[in-house]
């Protein structure tokens, strides 16, 4: 299956990145499950979305690729992080593929593209990474479920850590798009302080060196920032180069498995706020840890936990459903209950089908064997829900 | 504060204008001596980045990386020229438009499947890593001088070339006069091929030299191309003198527009309402300077004027 994947995968680069040949993984036709898997996996932000679809995999094969012991087809499709591109592979998907259930997406623009066509044919879509507000609150969905946290969370872990620690001053930076706004928002909601600078940069900005020299003039108890990819990268390295590394750094999505490769010492002792860590004190989470990097000879990060973890809930609600998809209200009631052990231990769909979780504070660390992972400090949260849960009506 | 705050920041503008010169240099020869769109000329520069990351990484020597990284964006620039460039310089701007970006596709996932989608990561020579105090408790990281400092020494050595040697002579007689020259029995395509070696390698050279403070990833190159074609068109297309100037002020512009423009904004008002415009407005800056000067000078700083 390794060499068809590969061949596939050559076959697909080969045809260049306009044309996207879905691949096609487990028996062919008469499928009891069918599943599209639909990730950002070109681009400069292709990282985490092959993060996820190789944790995602993972947990198909370490299942028979089988989920649920029925029959299994996985069709693997590229959004390119493009929102009108995933809506029309989203209801290719849906219509001519008939698949029941779609895993993905990646990015939150996607997902608002994606989620009425999908829906609207009766399939669920369960994201591995994605977890917009909008269908947290009022406008949540009986078939759409996120398995990863809403966005807002991840952040108000560093607020509320920055808050725990008496930080007065903090310099706010971000990305400037909707993400960006997001996360200030997210940090503000749990930090009572003063936020400073709060810098909006343009998305794909490399040289942070105007804003570098405004935090080294302010002297901040503290940075927070949210910049996702290379911007991550260079923020980080140039921060030390700058001399900052005395301020305390705070950030997610920023410093994680996918960038800690080009920062190295850069972002030793960085914190972050997360669910999980590639050292998660779990028996299930070592052995994840330990067989993602054999095959795929790279440290997965919470992206790629949360692909397998999408495996492990759709193996569970099958099973629980009986091995039949096509009843989709039973086939709901059982994700919802999903009995599987998550690498991240508590785990439970919220009434808004949005996680109920721990969060945990991880800083940057060095292996012995010379790479660079984050590490779990402290928990800052217990069985967290999200802020919008209460507006959520779920129609049955 | 403010005055601390405002040097600093003519300095990072120094620098990234520097840079941002490297990139145009080769762009503006290409484009003003061959009237050759080239939009694949920010893939050689993510090329230098791409290659000094890995010959860095196997020899363990910064110099050994940056100087093996420019000789080779030097022979692939002749190599393309030779293999492609050269067939679309009759053709209209539009054929060499789809052709290089063609190119820029091609190479850009020729580079994926080589060395995959994650950044990669240049550590900078042991004795300029750190940061050395600049005014009172600011301080500058040491490799950005080093980038203004080398940025200006190719700077002069280009600017000798052109105006004291012979083939600096044949560059601008070709830039000036193209048909007149090859009539005069100077071998116009062997010209042309050094010259594209040579924008090559200068775009191949700044990726090495950039790549210990940004990160080396795929986009890196259409970051850069864009304001690059911003600078040759402030400038004046073809003249080099015009690209260093126009690469400053743009790098200038820019750094002290992101720095200031909020700052200023938010003395009228609310910090989230400037904040807010402060972002809006930042990115057009450079964009509105270049149509403030095209108004007052149509042809660039430096362009002929019947241009």
């Amino acid at each position: 299956m390794r060499e068809q994947k590969m061949l596939k995968k050559y076959v697909k680069k080969a045809m260049g990145c306009a044309v996207v040949v879905p691949l096609v993984i487990g028996t062919a036709s008469a499928a009891d499950l069918k599943i599209g898997l639909l990730v950002t996996v070109s681009g400069s932000a292709a990282a985490n979305g092959e993060q996820a679809r190789d944790g995602f995999l993972l947990g198909v094969e370490k299942l028979g690729g089988k989920l649920g012991g029925v029959d299994t087809e996985i069709v693997i499709v590229d959004d390119e992080g493009k929102p009108d591109l995933a809506a029309s592979k989203a209801t290719e998907l849906v219509t001519t593929g008939k698949v029941d259930i779609v895993v993905g997406p990646i990015f939150s623009s996607v997902f608002t593209a994606i989620a009425k066509p999908v829906t609207d044919a009766g399939a669920f879509i369960i994201s591995p990474n994605a977890g917009p507000s909008i269908f947290a609150g009022k406008d949540c969905n009986p078939n759409i479920f996120v398995a990863s946290y809403q966005n807002d969370q991840p952040h108000e872990v560093l607020g509320a850590y920055a808050q725990k620690l008496g930080y007065k001053r903090v310099f706010v930076l971000t990305a400037n798009y909707q993400a960006g706004k997001d996360a200030i928002a997210g940090f503000k909601h749990s930090f009572r302080g003063d936020v400073l600078g709060e810098i909006y940069v343009p998305l794909g900005q490399l040289d942070f060196a105007s804003e570098l020299a405004q935090i080294a003039l302010e002297q901040p108890d503290a940075v927070y920032t949210f910049m996702p990819g290379g911007m991550g990268v260079n923020l980080v390295k140039q921060f030390a180069q700058a001399g900052l590394s005395s301020i305390p750094f705070l950030s997610a999505f920023t410093v994680d498995e996918g960038t800690l490769p080009a920062q190295q010492d850069a972002a030793l002792g960085m914190k972050v706020g997360t669910t999980w860590a590639p050292n998660f004190d779990l028996p299930a989470s070592k052995e994840f840890v330990a067989a993602f990097e054999k095959k795929y000879n790279y440290i997965p990060a919470t992206y790629a936990m949360q692909g397998y973890d999408v495996a492990s809930i759709i193996d569970a609600a099958v099973r629980q459903a009986g091995g039949d998809v096509s009843d989709r209200d039973k086939l709901r009631a059982a994700i919802e209950s999903a009995k599987f052990d998550s690498l991240r231990g508590n785990f439970r769909f919220g009434k808004n089908h949005y996680p109920i979780q721990d969060f945990y504070l991880a800083e940057a660390v060095k292996r012995a064997d010379g790479k660079y992972q984050t590490s779990i400090v402290e928990k800052i949260f217990s069985e967290y829900e999200d802020n919008y849960a209460s507006k959520c009506v779920m129609k049955k | 504060m403010f005055f601390e705050l405002f040097m600093i920041q003519i300095m990072n503008g120094v620098q990234f204008g520097i840079l941002l010169f490297l990139v145009a240099a080769g762009l503006t020869l290409v484009f003003g001596i061959m009237d050759f769109i080239n939009i694949a000329h920010g893939v050689l520069y993510m090329l230098g980045g791409y290659l000094i990351a890995v010959l860095s990484a196997a020899t363990g020597s910064f110099v050994i990386g940056l100087l093996g990284a420019t000789a080779i964006t030097f022979v692939a620039g002749f190599v393309l020229e030779q293999l492609l460039f050269r067939r679309l310089y009759d053709r209209s701007h539009l054929d060499q438009v789809m052709a290089t970006f063609g190119l820029v596709l091609v190479v850009t996932e020729l580079i994926k499947m080589i060395w995959g989608t994650s950044p990669l990561s240049v550590a900078p020579p042991e004795m300029l890593a750190g940061s050395f105090p600049l005014i009172g408790a600011l301080k500058y990281p040491t490799y950005r001088l080093a980038i203004i400092i080398a940025g200006l020494v190719v700077g002069l050595i280009l600017y000798l070339v052109i105006a004291r040697t012979r083939a600096g002579m044949r560059l601008r007689a070709g830039a000036t006069d193209r048909e007149m020259i090859d009539a005069l029995g100077v071998n116009i395509n062997q010209l042309f091929s050094v010259v594209f070696a040579l924008g090559a390698m200068l775009a191949g050279f700044a990726g090495a030299m950039v790549a210990p403070v940004l990160s080396v990833d795929l986009g890196m190159g259409e970051s850069v191309l864009i304001l690059a074609f911003v600078v040759i068109v402030i400038g004046g297309i073809g003249s080099i003198r015009g690209a260093f100037a126009a690469a400053i002020m743009v790098g200038v512009v820019d750094t002290l527009g992101r720095t200031f423009g909020p700052l200023l904004l938010r003395m009228v008002f609310e910090p989230t309402i400037a904040g807010q415009i402060g972002r809006m407005i930042a990115p057009m800056l450079i964009y509105i300077f270049m149509a403030a000067i095209l108004v007052v000078r149509p042809a660039g700083l430096f362009g002929r004027k019947f241009a």
